[in-house]
């Protein structure tokens, strides 16, 4: 009898399975197409979206000074933050309208293919498998770093050829560990990895003695610098061992939404480079200028094709005057870490930041 | 509808059909969850696929026990994390039976400061997250341990710092397997002899120092034939070279660190299985055995313990298996398991979150319930001895 | 002969022996009974002086509470610096909750005791309407920490942090899978052969696998498995996660009070005639979950103690809000300072659910006797 009972529900179990398939399998099509028609998380819409619930979804950091960090009042704020505040600002006019989603670099990718967030500004490395296999927008470069290494002086160490045999600690779920292998088996050179999931952990585990070095990108070397309360016992090295063009990210597959985040970030470099600050914005917006790019990039004249982005021509002013342009955000956040320009200065000032005309 | 309801009333056509039911339902939610993946995955352009098991890892991993370097594929990364994680769950376990019993039995004891340390002890352990206790034990090792250049130093030979514990590496020589052999026939011997001294007593009653005499011929077989053979043994000696030591056996601060927190942790619970294992034992029992002048050491050793194992394995077990299972945490100090290799780095690599977690589930899964498969076996078998 | 002038009966009682009762008499038992004993007794007592040597001066006396940055604290005292907490202690108790809006945190979880009174102490008056208190709570919890009826500001999930979020993922996670483990214990006991066999594989798998596993299948996976589009909140899909696994542990413990259950039970039931429902409503059920308390509050108390694991997917629960705060350059190093305090916010509050649950156990025991 219990065979039976067995047999009988084993076919059952098969028929279920295969009527749910059945049913499942003629729905699937149809589920796809009305997604990439109407809705999240890879179709279009974003904007539209975004504007219905009336804030902005930003994923950031979970803490990496500078970058973006909590205040003691709670507040998030840093270089990251900014760009998140400055989008909200074009979009929905007013720059305090973010949610900030916190991620590690192991989530944070699939925090924004989950629709988590429509921007993901999380000092993210561009490179091929992630713009191409994850299947992401990079929608430019917002920071241009490179890895770099920082020892005690006491060490007397002068280069990174130098560190056969040491112990190195990195900062996990970025590029930095594949960097760090193809440097050392580079110059035959052997290590002994210290892989920490957090900055703030691994400028611990430095400092107390137990690595050598400590890699991750330039820009968090200086933060780590800073720190210290002996900064000058510490140097780092001349070499850096990879490009870090480090930038905000979306979900492939709106283009509309690409444009808006790429134009948000080029409107800031734009303003730095006519000299438009968030203190003379106001003024500048109000007045004729003699630059007819000012003009349009403050929505004086018209600025073709503004309406196609879905923004009101005075995007640009809410950006600069409440967040300021790129350079006010920079000193604001990365100056105080002692972090200069250097190839993030603007092309005419000798960096790599070379805007496209605003025409 | 008589008919129907004549089949609903009885009992054995009643539970075909709700089980008939429930099997429907559950192939209809597979089926669902099947397709939503499947569409989610066209609509993100994603495919499964194992192949990235077989392309080059890329990393590094700082503890090996079989050979690996950056080149090598991420399935091997992936073995090389599973044995770490193996590593660190037997240390872990030795220190925590080893603590736990030896706090059990302090808890029980009659000296009051000693016992109400011990409970206070157990308290803050168990009642303090893991996590914690990693982070706790990692920071303590890392700051309180002197840097390698000033390294505590044990005759030349050990060294103590907060790069971890360097001891001298036995190197094998021809001749070795002459050793082994002895060794081996002296396990031999000392399991027959257990059995010969176990029956001897049952038929008559004497009693031979077992533990004592199966020790010496286990440590002074071996050793004669390694005198004999000549000494085919050398040791690699850890040198301060450069950075760091090199050469010789090396625990990372990782590892102790880890080590510490899981088999504390895990003390404390184990220390309460013991304490409710040995109360649980009926007093007469201890009575009993006193009554007829054994030792104290004897009563706990012949009386009392042999029937608390009965008690205390089954939840033991269940606590080995959380121990394993809590070393996943390792990914929060640096540690290259399993969770961290292959469900780590890996991942963040390929991009395949969902092939490595399914392999890292399956892996714990049946490592998991081969353990506790086991120790039933084992339970079983204590059960039939002892009734 | 001195004893015969007293009366029979009248004997007073004498003394005790010299060395026997009093502080001395407790001292020299308790302690000082042997040589080993003598021995525990000194080991234990300098290591508790090393131990409250080293600790105390650091942690109390010589400690910062005030002060601007870490640069500060180490320029007032060599102690521990508390500052990096009192300077932030809104955010390790709320995390980024809007500040004007905190009053609804604390209604809350205030109210969430009366909600809890009725179901922790059973002897408490008007026990009946405050149970029907206990009944709405949910809804009423829910309404007011997220917000957006009754002109209540919405409050985003991602605002959610410190404390309160350990709070509120631990309580929903322990209320939600007790019907569940219930269930799966029933379905693990039951005569049906396709449901003790789902039941045994969700319980296995759940038991089998690392909890960080889960969260990660959680923070990465889960919307996978839904239908394309649906977004829900990695707050929700933390706490179905939390509660799967705590059922399948709870099921555990309760089948354990099931099967203690002795067999005349089951027959005396079957011979008046009860049905499957009725027998588990009034046989099984009463017996086996008043044995099986103690279990089911340990396995709270770990599922509590385990929201720490969120941090790993970056969630801000207080380990995160610390991590966060050591982000900071100001406080940059405090780690030690930072982990303490939560694992004293988590000393104290599992200490108090297993004093709870020792209470509990004593009350129930006597009332079997």
């Amino acid at each position: 009898m219990s065979n039976n009972i067995v047999i009988a529900a084993v076919v059952a179990g098969a028929v279920g399975l295969g009527a749910g398939y059945a049913l499942f399998s003629g729905q699937a099509p149809k589920t796809v197409e009305k997604e990439t028609v109407t809705s999240a998380p890879a179709g279009a819409g974003t904007l539209d979206e975004v504007r219905a619930r009336g804030k902005l979804n930003c994923i950031i950091n979970t803490g990496l000074a500078g970058f973006a960090a909590p205040d003691d009042k709670g507040n998030w704020t840093g270089f990251d933050v900014d760009f998140c505040k400055a989008v909200a600002a074009a979009v929905l006019g007013d720059a305090t309208k973010v949610n900030y989603t916190t991620a590690t670099g192991k989530t944070r990718f699939t925090k924004l293919a989950a629709g988590e967030g429509e921007v993901l500004s999380r000092n993210t490395t561009w490179t091929f498998s992630r713009d191409v296999d994850l299947a992401q927008t990079f929608i430019g470069v917002n920071y241009y770093d490179g890895q770099g290494f920082m020892v005690p002086k006491s060490l007397g160490v002068k280069s990174a050829k130098g560190l056969d045999g040491a112990s190195v600690c990195i900062q996990t779920g970025t590029t930095t560990e594949l960097n760090l292998a193809e440097f050392f088996a580079g110059n035959n050179m052997k290590y002994n990895p210290v892989p920490i999931e957090t900055n703030a952990e691994a400028q611990e585990l430095y400092k107390s003695g137990r690595c050598d070095v400590y890699t991750t990108d330039a820009s968090g070397l200086y933060a780590t610098l800073m720190s210290f309360d002996n900064k000058d016992d510490h140097m780092v090295l001349p070499e850096v061992v990879s490009k870090e063009p480090l930038g905000p990210v979306v979900r492939h597959g709106d283009d509309q939404w690409a444009d808006i985040v790429s134009w948000v970030l080029r409107a800031m470099m734009a303003a730095e480079e006519k000299g438009i600050t968030s203190a003379n914005v106001k003024e500048l917006a109000a007045k004729d200028n003699k630059d007819k790019e000012i003009n349009r990039l403050l929505g004086k004249d018209p600025l073709q094709g503004i309406s196609k982005l879905g923004l009101s021509p005075d995007w640009a002013v809410n950006v600069i005057s409440q967040v300021g342009n790129y350079a006010e955000s920079f000193e604001r956040n990365l100056y105080p870490l002692t972090i200069q320009r250097g190839l993030n200065a603007l092309s005419k000032d000798g960096g790599l930041h070379y805007i496209p005309p605003i025409k | 509808m008589t008919f129907l309801s004549n089949i609903w009333r009885n009992e054995k056509s009643r539970e075909i059909i709700i089980q008939i039911f429930v099997l429907f339902c559950i192939g209809w939610l597979l089926s669902w969850l099947v397709m939503n993946v499947n569409a989610n995955f066209k609509a993100l352009g994603k495919d499964i696929s194992f192949e990235f098991l077989f392309i080059p890892a890329g990393y590094d991993i700082n503890q090996y026990l079989i050979d690996y370097n950056n080149r090598d594929s991420h399935l091997r990364a992936g073995i090389v994390g599973l044995l770490n994680t193996g590593l660190v769950a037997i240390f872990g376990i030795i220190l925590a039976t080893v603590m736990g019993v030896a706090l059990g039995i302090i808890r029980l004891s009659k000296n009051w400061l000693a016992s109400k340390l011990a409970y206070w002890y157990v308290e803050f352990t168990r009642n303090v997250p893991i996590l914690l206790h990693i982070l706790l034990w990692h920071g303590i090792i890392i700051n309180t341990f002197p840097q390698t250049r000033q390294a505590i130093n044990f005759g030349d030979l050990t060294f103590l710092s907060n790069r971890g514990f360097y001891l001298p590496k036995p190197i094998t020589e021809s001749g070795i397997e002459f050793v082994y052999l002895c060794f081996v026939i002296s396990l031999i011997f000392s399991v027959l002899f257990t059995k010969y001294a176990k029956k001897k007593q049952d038929l008559t009653g004497i009693q031979y120092p077992v533990f004592w005499i199966n020790t010496a011929v286990i440590i002074i077989l071996p050793s004669l034939a390694f005198l004999l053979s000549g000494l085919p043994i050398s040791f690699e000696i850890p040198v301060l070279k450069g950075f760091n030591f090199r050469g010789g056996l090396h625990m990372s601060p990782e590892l102790a660190a880890l080590t510490f927190a899981l088999g504390i942790y895990t003390a404390a619970f184990i220390a309460e299985i013991v304490r409710a294992g040995i109360l649980a034992i009926d007093k007469g029992q201890k009575e009993a055995a006193e009554s007829i002048g054994l030792k104290p050491s004897k009563v706990m050793n012949l009386v009392i313990l042999p029937q608390a194992r009965r008690v205390i394995i089954p939840p033991l077990t269940s606590q080995y298996l959380n121990l394993t299972k809590n070393s996943s945490l390792a990914i929060a100090i640096g540690y290259m398991d399993l969770v961290a290799t292959l469900g780590g780095i890996s991942l963040n690599q390929t991009g395949r979150e969902m092939e490595t977690m399914v392999i890292v589930m399956l892996i714990y899964l049946s490592v998991s319930l081969s353990i506790s498969a086991f120790m039933n076996w084992y339970n079983s078998k204590v059960k039939l001895v002892g009734r | 002969m001195t004893e015969n002038a007293y009366k029979p009966g009248s004997y007073p009682d004498l003394p005790p022996p010299p060395g026997t009762v009093g502080v001395y008499g407790w001292i020299k038992n308790n302690l000082f009974s042997s040589i080993s004993n003598t021995l525990l007794t000194i080991i234990s007592a300098i290591l508790l002086y090393y131990l409250i040597d080293g600790i105390i001066g650091w942690f109390l006396f010589d400690a910062v509470y005030d002060a601007e940055s870490k640069i500060e604290c180490r320029k007032i005292d060599s102690g521990a610096c508390w500052a990096v907490i009192t300077k932030r202690v809104g955010q390790f108790v709320y995390g980024f909750y809007p500040e004007a809006e905190r009053w609804r945190i604390d209604i809350s979880f205030l109210t969430m005791f009366i909600a809890f009174a009725p179901l922790l102490y059973p002897d408490i008056p008007k026990r009946k309407w405050l149970l029907w208190f206990s009944l709405v709570y949910p809804f009423l919890a829910y309404i007011l920490i997220m917000g957006g009826y009754f002109g209540l500001q919405k409050i985003e999930y991602s605002l959610f942090g410190g404390f309160m979020l350990t709070v509120i993922l631990g309580v929903s996670g322990i209320v939600c899978s007790l019907p569940i483990g219930i269930l799966l214990a029933l379905g693990r006991q039951s005569n049906l052969t396709v449901v003790r066999t789902i039941s045994i594989c969700f319980i296995e798998f759940m038991r089998g696998v690392p909890l960080i596993t889960l969260l990660f299948v959680a923070s990465s996976m889960l919307n996978y498995f839904m239908p394309p589009g649906t977004n829900f909140s990695i707050l929700v899909r933390v706490i179905i996660m939390f509660t799967f696994f705590s059922a399948a542990y709870i099921a555990e413990v309760i089948r354990g009070g099931i099967q203690a259950i002795p067999k005349g039970q089951y027959e005396a039931a079957d011979a008046l005639g009860m049905s499957y429902w009725q027998k588990t409503r009034f046989i099984t059920l009463p017996q086996a979950l008043k044995i099986s308390i103690p279990g089911i509050m340990n396995t709270f108390i770990g599922l509590y103690k385990d929201t720490t694991l969120v941090v790993v997917i970056g969630l801000l629960d207080p380990l995160g809000i610390g991590r966060a705060a050591l982000a900071d350059t100001k406080w940059n190093g405090l780690s030690t300072e930072t982990y303490l305090f939560v694992a004293l916010f988590f000393f104290v509050s599992c200490f108090a659910m297993s004093r709870y649950s020792l209470w509990l156990e004593n009350k129930l025991n006597t009332d079997q006797k």
